[in-house]
């Protein structure tokens, strides 16, 4: 991991209150990123903000050195990120935790399952798992139409479902819904979305193996200070999200 | 750089900068970003008798330049933190301060016991953790407790104990001398303030312990005030922490009558902080007319 600064290419908004963001980054550094790392960005000058934000990464581009992050403006730190704009320097530290073990798995079929701002980092390990011939699935879940996104770009990986919450774009209801309808299935399952989405998918698919990747509010990123815990399965111990994490098998923690 | 050299009780410290406690776990984390060894000293992270898992999340919220946090004093237990966590420290060139915590006097001697078997140059005794629902900060908020804790670990330690005080107080003076008296070596200040933050939708505690510690450069007056005032009434020396995030900075808690300082918050914000300072530093002082860090001592103070 290492403190970059580097430059913003292109700030676009995507959805309601959701912002896609390209940033320089070297190929030398791109190739060591694994899908489901995240970076730690700093906000603004100055010491309003003292701690960063974890973001997580949407996709690697190796012959233009990018990478794409996409945030959802929640409060006054991601609505000050949202101010970048081309040509701009973001500070960050690149890249954080660990990701999906992709080389470790035997699958031919795998569902990626995301919820609104969890659905990002999927997109580039699926990308991944279709370069290792590996079929892919996605689930994307969403408040409502209005929210949606990658919707068109997930649809290049396979087959896509959508569900909304108050039924405005697909099916009508959760993720797991859409499970149900479709009867769907796959050798392993990827989730990423909000912690009652990941109860509920670790419910639905408790005879599949899978791997989730958690939010939890973060202090340093890296594993030092102890803000991002989550306890371990048989609540003996915890694991630190930001650097044991953000993946972790489904069975391995208490959500 | 000789001018960075400052001489405490059991640390011969090549420069005053040092991480704080809690921020800088046991060092490994940052050891990516820069070699330790620049490092004036390390504060690692607290330990008590056993394993603490600490409080439920979410444990930290940002607040305006600074933050809450309620970790709640998770570590693996003193054995533990000797066994797998000192070793790591050894390997560089640089001095450990072991923060000891506890929830009854006889835990607090316990772990100062069992730190007798490692290599740590010094002790910050833990008195003013605001976040465990037993101990921590009541043993910080009454003079005579303070004081009784204070000699009971100076007589179960080997090395120098400086005694962490908090800042929740009316008369942090008071607390001051009562440890001064009791055999304190040296005193670290000021730990957080205790604060809350309300998520405005969910109309609760933003943290799961409701109430949290304030740290960051929001604290920094509060800091610099209580180290100008116990400088004034003690002879040993202080280790200065609060907001600090810049050379400059350092120089303030310099000039109140700090002899060293930790650096806590603002190593999330940059986890280069420290070496940057240490880097920073010299400038500074030449910029303001000091030859060294001792000379700049206490010069804050209307008779110095």
């Amino acid at each position: 991991m290492k403190k970059l600064e580097t430059r913003v290419m292109s700030m676009e908004k995507i959805a309601q209150a959701t912002y896609q963001c390209v940033i320089h980054v070297e190929i030398d550094l791109l190739q060591t990123i694994k899908p489901g790392q995240f970076v730690h960005i700093k906000v603004g000058e100055g010491t309003e903000h003292m701690l960063r934000r974890p973001i997580s990464i949407c996709d690697l581009d190796f012959e233009n050195e990018t990478m794409t992050l996409i945030f959802k403006v929640f409060g006054q730190g991601t609505k000050q990120l949202q101010t970048l704009t081309a040509g701009d320097l973001i500070d960050l530290l690149i890249p954080c935790g660990n990701g999906y073990p992709i080389d470790e798995i035997e699958a031919s079929h795998v569902l990626l399952i995301g919820g609104g701002i969890g659905v990002p980092p999927l997109y580039y390990l699926g990308k991944q798992l279709v370069q290792k011939g590996i079929k892919v699935t996605s689930v994307l879940g969403f408040q409502s139409a209005s929210d949606v996104f990658y919707e068109e770009a997930f649809k290049t990986l396979g087959d896509v479902y959508v569900a909304t919450n108050d039924g405005s774009s697909g099916t009508h209801g959760f993720v797991t819904d859409v499970i149900d309808t479709a009867d769907l299935s796959g050798d392993y399952y990827f989730s990423c979305g909000p912690t009652l989405m990941l109860q509920a998918v670790e419910t639905k698919l408790s005879d599949t193996p899978g791997y989730l990747s958690l939010e939890e509010r973060m202090g340093c990123g890296i594993g030092a200070c102890y803000a991002c815990v989550v306890k371990t399965t048989d609540g003996a111990s915890t694991k630190k999200v930001c650097q044991d994490g953000p993946v972790f098998k489904a069975s391995e923690v208490q959500l | 750089m000789s001018l960075l050299k400052v001489d405490l009780p059991g640390l011969a410290l090549k420069n005053p900068i040092m991480p704080a406690s809690g921020c800088f776990s046991f060092g490994k984390e940052y050891s990516q970003f820069y070699d330790l060894s620049k490092l004036g000293s390390i504060m690692v992270k607290a330990a008590t008798l056993h394993k603490r898992l600490g409080n439920d999340t979410p444990r930290v919220a940002e607040t305006k330049s600074g933050m809450l946090n309620a970790i709640g004093l998770q570590n693996p237990g003193v054995e533990t933190i000797i066994d797998q966590e000192l070793p790591f420290l050894a390997s560089f060139d640089v001095p450990v301060i072991a923060n000891v915590a506890g929830s009854t006097i006889e835990e607090y001697e316990q772990v100062a016991t069992a730190l007798r078997r490692s290599n740590i140059a010094a002790i910050e005794l833990n008195i003013s953790c605001p976040n465990v629902k037993e101990g921590g900060v009541q043993f910080g908020t009454d003079p005579e407790i303070a004081a009784e804790v204070t000699r009971r670990v100076k007589q179960a330690a080997n090395v120098p104990v400086y005694v962490k005080l908090s800042p929740n107080v009316t008369d942090i003076v008071a607390i001051a001398k009562a440890v001064e008296v009791a055999g304190a070596d040296g005193l670290t200040m000021i730990n957080t303030l205790t604060g809350m933050a309300i998520d405005l939708k969910k109309r609760r505690p933003l943290l799961n312990n409701g109430v949290g510690g304030l740290s960051g450069p929001a604290i920094k007056p509060v800091a610099i005030r209580m180290i100008y005032h116990v400088y004034e009434a003690v002879n040993i020396p202080i280790i200065g922490m609060g907001g600090i995030r810049s050379a400059e900075d350092v120089l303030e808690f310099l000039l109140a009558g700090a002899s060293a300082v930790a650096v806590g918050t603002a190593n999330f914000e940059n986890p280069l902080v420290c070496s940057d300072i240490i880097d920073d530093l010299p400038f500074v002082l030449n910029k303001y007319g000091f030859d060294s860090v001792t000379d700049a001592i206490g010069k804050g103070h209307v008779d110095a």
